[in-house]
């Protein structure tokens, strides 16, 4: 749990926008450690998603590095390091389950036994196994955002990008949902960045809270989240868990007030 | 009331889709058909105006501007030639079959043409802003303009002058395909786009299995217009080749002698309706084979609006 996974060394973004430009991320610096879960919140446009893209290598930072175990990140997407699940499921419609899953497997030239063999034990990881041959329009929003995190873990990333993956979904399924991403977390020891509008969400889910300013997006602090090992449904109600959720709070509020 | 007004609809949406194509066609037809009976026989009766008034009627009701059907349907089977013995209808269809060799053959260049401009643009912003206007231009160009050349040109370099007329047909169906892909192989929202990168996709991989597949449902819409458009094309570009055969040759000379025999013209006037429409089935056709119902793009505002505003 102490070797940095990603470095992302005085990263700033500038986006040139017509008639001006957008300074989106300003001097980020921050390590991202091997297996951990750490959530980004912050307000609403001060650069989550961006900062998201910048670690899979989907943007190109105006300055800055981004590495990923001494590579750089476009090495580290070639070398397919990076799973993505983004707030829409973004399931190809005329693709059955299965076939949806098996799509990074194809690209990267898998056997198709093999394929449908791991897209098969992806499916059953996030209780789908029955729904294979559905067409993704057959299955509720849930359902669906648990086929694209199938579809991210299939080829076994060693680190997951997730901009907003249950901000869709209501809050019962949103709370089983976090289990189940705890528990396939706990199975695969994957590395998990979290982008989130919840402060509930991040601190029962996360290692670590890293909280950002307003545009231009900083990292105002990074927050420890000291919750009992393996965190289960009743950690909701442990008062350790609201001192959590109060730390990450306050955080966020101090950012109000000084802007 | 409300039970005869809902079974007669009722009914018919309980057959099977193509047999309901057919009856609702079968119908629609038949309606015509007395519509068009009625407005003579009404011109006839009032010697040409609007009953209980001297308000004119818009088109004469006599035989030789509206002949009765009966009378086009009897034209069909008759020689077509005083003396030969070859029916109309079969003199019709022969140029029917020529046209539609070279219809079909400009349906497909025409098509895979448009399609590899579509791709072409998604790669390059350069090659799209630099070419389409042109595209958009090719199309205000009147095509009675473009085909006498391409005929000139085309028999200058030898090639057959169904060929000719092939490549002015080419030229009307290459548009919708070429504009309609272009839209369909820019309809994945853009976090898919960045799925495929994540999975290192090369851009052959992202155009067969992500921006193809999404491109279908845009692009049988645009291979209906294709298909018609190619049918006019090719009757177009047959009038200045000088072509003893093909259907725009029937068409210009039963043009020049309707008023002696009007129903000559609207006997070749059917069975080039005839050939647009089956061409246009046999697209359908594969549309239904390869693409489920759910994901069918049958009204598309844009596709009814650029068939609106024709290609001839
Ligand atoms: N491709 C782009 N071109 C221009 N500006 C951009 C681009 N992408 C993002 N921006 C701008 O950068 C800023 C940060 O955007 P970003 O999407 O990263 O915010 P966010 O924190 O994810 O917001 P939200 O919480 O609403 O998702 C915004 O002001 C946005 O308008
Ligand atoms: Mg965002």
């Amino acid at each position: 749990m102490t070797e940095a996974a990603m470095t992302l060394g005085n990263v700033s973004m500038v986006f040139d926008a017509d008639g001006g430009s957008v300074h989106a991320l300003e001097g980020v610096s921050l390590d991202i450690r091997d297996g951990e879960l750490l959530s980004l919140i912050g307000p609403s446009g001060c650069g989550k998603s961006t900062l998201l893209r910048l670690l899979g290598d989907l943007l190109v930072a105006t300055s800055g590095s981004v590495t990923v175990r001494g590579k750089s990140a476009e090495q580290a997407r070639l070398d397919r390091d990076y799973g993505m699940v983004f707030q829409a499921a973004t399931l190809l419609e005329w693709r059955r389950v299965a076939a949806n899953v098996e799509l990074p497997l194809e690209i990267m030239g898998v056997e198709p036994a093999e394929r449908k063999r791991r897209a098969a034990e992806m499916l059953d990881l996030v209780g789908l196994g029955q729904f294979a041959e559905h067409y993704p329009w057959q299955l509720s929003g849930g359902m669906q955002q648990r086929v694209s995190i199938a579809r991210a873990l299939v080829f076994h990333p060693s680190i997951l990008l997730m901009d907003e993956p249950f901000g869709a979904l209501d809050e019962m399924t949103r709370e089983r949902m976090q289990m189940e991403l705890l528990g396939i977390q706990e199975k695969t020891g994957t590395t998990i960045v979290f982008v989130t509008h919840s402060i509930p969400e991040a601190a029962f889910l996360s290692d670590r809270v890293a909280v950002m300013s307003r545009r231009p997006g900083r990292i105002t602090e990074v927050i420890d989240i000291d919750l009992a090992q393996p965190r289960v449904f009743d950690t909701r109600e442990d008062p350790d868990f609201f001192a959590a959720v109060t730390q990450v709070r306050e955080s966020l509020r101090s950012i109000e007030e000084a802007t | 009331m409300v039970e005869s007004v809902r079974t007669a609809p009722g009914r018919l949406r309980r057959m099977p889709a193509r047999v309901r194509t057919i009856v609702s066609f079968t119908l629609i037809l038949m309606v015509l058909a007395v519509l068009w009976e009625s407005y003579k026989w009404l011109g006839q009766t009032t010697g040409g105006v609007w009953p209980g008034t001297d308000i004119g009627l818009p088109v004469r009701t006599n035989n030789r501007a509206m002949p009765h059907l009966w009378d086009i349907v009897a034209a069909l089977f008759r020689p077509a030639r005083r003396g030969g013995d070859e029916v109309l209808l079969i003199t019709l269809l022969r140029a029917g079959l020529f046209t539609l060799r070279s219809a079909f053959t400009g349906f497909v260049f025409g098509s895979a043409f448009g399609f590899f401009l579509a791709i072409w643009f998604t790669r390059s912003s350069l090659a799209e802003r630099g070419l389409m206007p042109y595209v958009v231009a090719s199309q205000t160009v009147p095509l009675i303009a473009i085909a006498p050349m391409v005929v000139i040109w085309g028999g200058q370099a030898g090639l057959p002058t169904w060929l000719s007329v092939a490549v002015i047909s080419s030229y009307l169906s290459f548009f919708p395909v070429a504009i309609n892909a272009l839209r369909g192989l820019r309809s994945p929202p853009a976090t898919a786009t960045e799925l495929m990168k994540s999975y290192a996709a090369t851009p052959n991989e992202v155009l067969t299995k992500l921006q193809m597949p999404a491109a279908l449902p845009f692009l049988f819409p645009a291979l209906k217009i294709a298909a018609t458009a190619s049918v006019i094309g090719a009757i177009i570009g047959e009038l200045p080749a000088g072509l003893s055969v093909g259907l725009g040759r029937a068409l210009l000379s039963f043009a020049s002698s309707f008023s002696s025999a009007p129903e000559k013209l609207f006997g070749a006037v059917f069975v080039a309706a005839l050939l647009g429409l089956s061409f246009v089935g046999l697209v359908a056709l594969a549309e239904r084979r390869l693409i489920p119902a759910t994901r069918r793009v049958s009204h598309d505002p844009e596709i009814a609006a650029l068939a609106a505003g024709g290609t001839g």
